[in-house]
């Protein structure tokens, strides 16, 4: 089975944020990037599959530069081959138009299976999967927790809300897009890392696959939420005080 | 809590490349969510974590810088950067792969016959066996030379006489690498455990390194085949050169701890408040212990890089590794105390790692070389008279 999984590169998760002074983006500088959480259990259900049923695993990336160290981490960790769409400035491109060129991409390949992760943990729109699929003409799941083969096709199970799943046969060519626990990560082994080393990495451009880069979102700017403090003395007897504090606990703070 | 990032005052980060980060990163994870959840309770009960070992084997650990035979084949940097890690979790953790890596395998690597090394690399390099590395003995120390352990050859076999102490992992290894005086200079045998007249038995009451075994060995009438010579083992030079390796990877290592315990008090002065509600940290002598501390482990951290560097070239001499263990070790050992001190009463308790790595540390002082004895090595590279009589 030929797997492509879509991995983005981003901030660490504990990151310390900072608005760069533009206004429109964070500030980079000091920042630590990391494999996007639910593409690294995208890849590792890729890794799982292809130990299972043999096959091939390419990484396709869409990034600057720095994001070579991501899929460097990624082949380290079992992945064949690598993709890398070289882009400084994925903020000209909307989901859309980073779907078009993942697609198009992955198109080249022929996969008998795409999977990306549930959303990205910086911007989190939770569509590039989707829009992928559909650029593609592939059927597609979402918020998969479980991938089987079964017969040409697939059984996979899908986390709805307020722990509730479903299941689902779907046929092979397929996109899926993989929630974050599904299976537990590997490190990357130093023999693995080593072995990196000499693994292919194509390099190219959008303007390579024809697809101009195109926003119809644009950024006016971008803020930290204000934090406020604010304290109020509920008087009245302690049972309307009590029954006040319920009632701005539920409806106000909704905690309860 | 934030993630453990280590710590980088001087961009030190930019002069490693993509692979040595990346096996930082695995070493630094697998420290965070293996080791660190266990060592408190292994260290205080006095016990060896010895269920990391097959996963420590399968990340490639065990003899990482060494070529062939399962090894991983890691650069110099690359192996000092998991020492690092390692010790940030505990020094008794790093000294278990020390040994294994730098005073088992390596020996056997260096001056063993080929089928020495196809019988026994594979099988440490994958923790299915551990060895262990008998050269201190009671009455000899920092003077190793003086040893009275004896082998003499009877036939086809080898008849080994004497006590080794000290030794780390000496009652779990299944194989010693014992240095013994022959007619013809100290040489280096391979003890296989369970060989009649070969005993260990463990050191007890140690306040330092708890996490991690430490034995003595008595040879009495200790029989080996021929073929248990370490063939090209010959002089205290030999065993010399196996401590050059670990050595090396201790100087690495302590930055990991010294880093912890600053990341610990700098962690803790920033949140503890005292006079005015004002966090400690933003009094002048509480910064000066922390400025000191960072300065002195980006210093540590630069001369295990150049070490690092002159090793991959083969450039890298025996004095040049005892400043970097000799400088690093103090450093450390000085950065939990001045850590220790900013925690006040909580720095005596274990819910820190602070007091772990002084103990650990003071072993850490004497071992491998104590801090006076490679004090004397520099002073004869910059002398030319050596002063050790
Ligand atoms: C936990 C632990 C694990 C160990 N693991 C191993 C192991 O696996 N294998 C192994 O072979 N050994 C091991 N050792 C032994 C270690 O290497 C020795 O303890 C070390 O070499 C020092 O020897 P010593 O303890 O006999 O001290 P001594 O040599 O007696 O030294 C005591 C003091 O005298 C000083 N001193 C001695 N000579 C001089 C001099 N000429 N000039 C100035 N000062 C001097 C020393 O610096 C030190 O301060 C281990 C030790 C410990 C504590």
């Amino acid at each position: 089975m030929k797997i492509i999984v879509a991995l983005k590169q981003v901030p660490a998760r504990d990151s310390q944020l900072k608005v760069a002074p533009s206004g429109k983006w964070i500030d980079e500088s000091d920042l630590t990037f990391e494999i996007n959480e639910p593409d690294a259990y995208a890849l590792e259900e890729a890794l799982q599959l292809k130990e299972k049923h043999g096959g091939e695993v390419i990484v396709l990336c869409a990034g600057p530069e720095r994001a070579a160290s991501s899929i460097r981490e990624a082949l380290a960790k079992g992945a064949d081959r690598a993709i890398h769409i070289e882009e400084d400035d994925l903020g000209a491109y909307d989901t859309l138009a980073l779907a078009r060129v993942l697609a198009k991409a992955a198109e080249t390949e022929k996969p008998d299976l795409v999977l990306t992760g549930l959303q990205s943990d910086d911007l989190g729109s939770g569509q590039t999967g989707v829009v992928m699929a559909e650029l593609m003409g592939l059927p597609h799941a979402t918020i998969i927790m479980q991938v089987e083969l079964a017969g040409a096709g697939l059984r996979v199970k899908r986390e709805l809300e307020d722990g509730w799943f479903q299941f689902a046969g779907m046929p092979l060519p397929a996109l899926l897009t993989i929630q974050s626990g599904i299976n537990k990560l590997r490190y990357a082994t130093l023999m693995g890392i080593k072995k990196a080393k000499s693994k292919e990495i194509r390099r190219l451009t959008a303007a390579d696959l024809g697809v101009p880069p195109r926003s119809t979102v644009t950024v006016a700017g971008i803020f930290a939420p204000p934090r406020m403090k604010q304290t109020q003395i509920l008087d009245g007897s302690p049972r309307e005080a009590a029954a006040k504090l319920v009632e701005k606990l539920k409806f106000e703070a909704r905690v309860i | 809590m934030a993630s453990y990032r280590g710590f980088d005052y001087l961009e030190i980060d930019t002069l490693f490349n993509e692979e040595e980060r990346l096996v930082r990163q695995t070493a630094r994870q697998f420290v965070e969510q293996k080791v660190i959840p266990v060592i408190k309770e292994c260290y205080n009960e006095g016990r060896f974590p010895k269920d990391l070992i097959p996963q420590m084997a399968g990340l490639g650990f065990l003899g990482a810088n060494l070529e062939g035979y399962g090894c991983a084949g890691m650069s110099n940097v690359e192996y000092g950067l998991i020492m690092q890690e390692l010790e940030r979790g505990d020094s008794g953790l790093r000294s278990f792969v020390s040994v294994q890596g730098a005073l088992v395998m390596y020996p056997i690597f260096a001056y063993g016959s080929e089928s020495q090394k196809q019988k026994w690399l594979p099988r440490l390099q994958s923790g299915e066996a551990i060895g262990c590395f008998g050269l201190t003995e009671p009455g000899f120390g920092s003077n190793p030379g003086g040893m009275t352990t004896r082998a003499e050859e009877r036939g086809a076999e080898w008849i080994l006489n004497g006590e080794k102490t000290w030794i780390t992992n000496g009652t779990v290894a299944d194989v010693a690498i014992v240095w013994a005086r022959t007619s013809g200079g100290i040489r280096g045998f391979l003890v296989e455990r369970g060989t009649p007249g070969f005993t260990s038995s463990d050191i007890h009451g140690k306040l330092s390194m708890r996490a991690s075994v430490t034995s003595s060995l008595v040879l009495s009438d200790c029989r080996i085949p021929a073929a248990n010579l370490l063939p090209e083992a010959i002089g205290l030079k030999a065993a010399l050169g196996c401590l050059s390796q670990a050595r090396f990877g201790i100087g690495w290592g302590v930055l990991g701890a010294a880093m912890d315990c600053l990341e610990t008090a700098r962690q803790y002065t920033v949140m503890r408040k005292q006079f005015d509600d004002r966090p400690i940290a933003s009094h002048q002598l509480v910064q000066e212990k922390l400025a000191w501390m960072a300065t002195e482990i980006t210093k540590g951290q630069l001369l295990a890089i150049q070490c690092g560097r002159l090793k991959d070239k083969k450039k890298l001499l025996p004095a040049h590794i005892s400043m970097l263990k000799r400088n690093n070790v103090a450093m450390a050992l000085e950065c939990a105390r001045l850590s220790r001190d900013l925690l006040g009463a909580n720095g005596i308790i274990d819910d820190y790692p602070i007091m772990r790595h002084m103990c650990n540390l003071e072993t850490v002082k004497t071992y491998e070389g104590t801090d006076h004895i490679h004090t004397l090595v520099i002073g004869e590279r910059v002398t030319g008279v050596p002063a050790y009589k």
